[in-house]
């Protein structure tokens, strides 16, 4: 599937990534070309295949409902691009 | 000191030949000597090695050394390091500081080791030849024109170049066995679920698995049986003991089976390379193997499905980057959604957009099943071609990589003809396999690597089967000139 200007704006829309105006026909291309890669697939009947999700057949384990981990919040934040008394700071959201 | 194995150094180190300290000292000298050539380090962290090495030392005097204490290793940058910065080869990570330690970066401690630095490797791991890092491309030890692979590529070209005596990888779709092969060091990526996942940056959940990189087959068992391990902290850690991989090394292969894919060795693969996996393969033979042909049918449409899989779970995992919590955060943000997509989009490189877009796009509403459920499907076809094949035999055989390292910006235009590179390395993690990469020649002066592919959780075979031919041959002694 050969994709258009307007799919990889909207794509990029979804992904939260901005990219610039000049780079759009690269990604365009290169995208398609991973999509024709990736249909190689639809040669391969796979009607009533289960699909595999995980390599073991593990289940997920369950654990104690009990309190692990101790506050760190300071360690955790000292690592933020902005906090301020103990919040992580953003653009205002709500007007 | 820095010819020697992980078992030489620690005999030497048991023996009082030579502290921790000088042998730490000894290679932080090579690295600051030779690694402006290589570029293979991001961050060499020479005080806290230097403290490391001091601490293993009192330890050993203490009479508390176990076998790998004392020995310096460098981690892939991929691993968090609590107080030296993980980077992941990112911009949006280039001053990311982790409140933790992984837990293979915990093993490594608890053993005793010493850290040199973090290795440089694909942003993200998103990458077969180490140049998508933002911190330049890794140079290849033995042509500095070329690539040393990837993502795993800092980690090979140090050990290749014997600026560290191993080294951690981590493999997605075949980032250790790649670099491996093509640096000429020896590199396993054990049974999903071996080695514990905490704190390894996610590139892929579901494939993403840690392992080794060493010069040799024993040092891959010396340093795997320290890396694995059940982890209560990684939901897909396997509870099953750790076998001593050391201890199985010893064994005879008369009688071995060793399967040979077909697809393994049609177009695609370089004539040279394939002269030199055909020959190693005779060695085999030399040593009790019993060789046959066997067929994985779907072998073809590996790439494909993880170009599906992988990128729809990096596009999930990489979401937390958002500029908010930790990482890059772009200047002067307008609003939330500008904050998000240019801190994204600032922050990440255009490989790592690519995927993040393709595995949006295989997501989004009305192609998920097309894409994401088609790739899961495939992947049991594939899954399933390799459980025939292991009715059959013991070990599979076949070239790592189809060429031996290609030159630096040779493919950099092409991302499709990128993906090819890891065409024989993908199935083993779509699987969840282990899978093993071990020098076996050279075509002019790059290496050549025998991948070997095992049933889950026959690591000690496939170290045993590695080492057995590193007795019979000198390949993985094969030092690159230039780094005396």
């Amino acid at each position: 599937m050969a994709l258009e200007r307007k799919d990889v704006e909207n794509i990029a829309h979804l992904a939260r990534l901005a990219i610039s105006e000049a780079d759009i026909p690269e990604y365009a291309r290169n995208l398609s070309n991973i999509l024709a890669l990736v249909e190689q697939m639809s040669a391969v009947d796979t009607a009533g295949v289960h699909p595999m999700a995980h390599p073991l057949d593990a289940t997920q384990r369950l654990r104690e409902d009990a309190v692990t981990e101790t506050d760190q919040r300071d360690h955790f934040q000292a690592i933020a691009p902005a906090v301020e008394a103990g919040l992580y700071l953003v653009p205002k959201v709500i007007e | 000191m820095h010819n020697k194995t992980l078992a030489e150094l620690s005999a030497g180190l048991t023996a009082g030949a030579f502290s921790s300290v000088e042998l730490t000292r000894h290679f932080l000298e090579r690295i600051a000597r030779f690694d402006g050539q290589l570029n293979s380090f991001i961050t060499v962290s020479v005080e806290s090695a230097l403290a490391q090495a001091a601490a293993a030392d009192a330890r050993r005097s203490r009479g508390e050394a176990g076998p790998l204490t004392g020995i310096p290793l460098a981690q892939k940058d991929i691993f968090c390091t609590n107080g030296v910065r993980t980077s992941c080869a990112s911009k949006m990570l280039d001053s990311f500081v982790a409140p933790y330690d992984a837990t293979v970066v915990a093993q490594c401690n608890a053993a005793g080791m010493v850290m040199l630095g973090k290795t440089n490797m694909d942003e993200f791991a998103m990458g077969s030849s180490n140049e998508t890092s933002f911190y330049g491309p890794v140079k290849n030890p033995w042509d500095t024109a070329a690539v040393p692979g990837g993502s795993s590529g800092g980690s090979a070209a140090a050990v290749a170049a014997r600026l560290a005596p191993a080294a951690t990888g981590t493999d997605t779709g075949g980032s250790i066995r790649q670099p491996a092969a093509l640096c000429g060091i020896s590199g396993i990526k054990p049974t999903y679920g071996r080695v514990s996942r905490y704190g390894m940056i996610a590139f892929a959940s579901s494939l993403d698995q840690a392992g080794p990189m060493a010069r040799t087959a024993e040092d891959c068992a010396l340093l795997l049986g320290a890396m694995a391990g059940f982890d209560p902290r990684d939901s897909t850690s396997v509870e099953r003991s750790v076998p001593d991989y050391r201890a199985a090394l010893g064994q005879d292969l008369k009688g071995l089976k060793i399967g040979l894919p077909q697809e393994y060795f049609g177009a695609g693969l370089d004539p040279a390379v394939g002269a030199a996996v055909d020959a190693a393969i005779d060695e085999y033979r030399r040593l009790g193997a019993e060789v046959v042909e066997i067929s994985l049918p779907n072998t073809g449409l590996a790439v494909p499905t993880y170009y599906v899989v992988a990128p729809a779970e990096c596009s999930s995992n990489l979401s937390r980057m958002d500029g908010v919590r930790f990482g890059y955060r772009c200047e002067n943000p307008k609003d939330l959604e500008d904050l998000y997509k240019r801190s994204r989009g600032e922050g990440f490189g255009a490989e790592v957009k690519r995927r993040i877009m393709i595995g949006t796009y295989a997501l989004s509403a009305g192609y998920y099943d097309a894409y994401y459920l088609k790739a899961q499907q495939m992947r049991q076809l594939i899954s399933d071609d390799f459980k025939r094949a292991f009715e059959q035999v013991d070990v599979i055989m076949g070239p790592t990589s189809p060429t031996v390292a290609f030159n630096i910006g040779e493919k950099t235009a092409d991302p499709v003809a990128m993906y090819l590179a890891d065409v024989y390395t993908i199935a083993a993690n779509l699987a969840g396999l282990p899978g093993m990469s071990i020098p076996a020649g050279f075509v002019g002066n790059r290496p050549v690597g025998l991948q070997l592919i095992g049933n889950y959780f026959d690591e000690a075979r496939l170290l045993n089967v590695a080492h057995q031919y590193q007795q019979v041959t000198d390949w993985h002694q094969r030092m690159p000139q230039g780094f005396e």
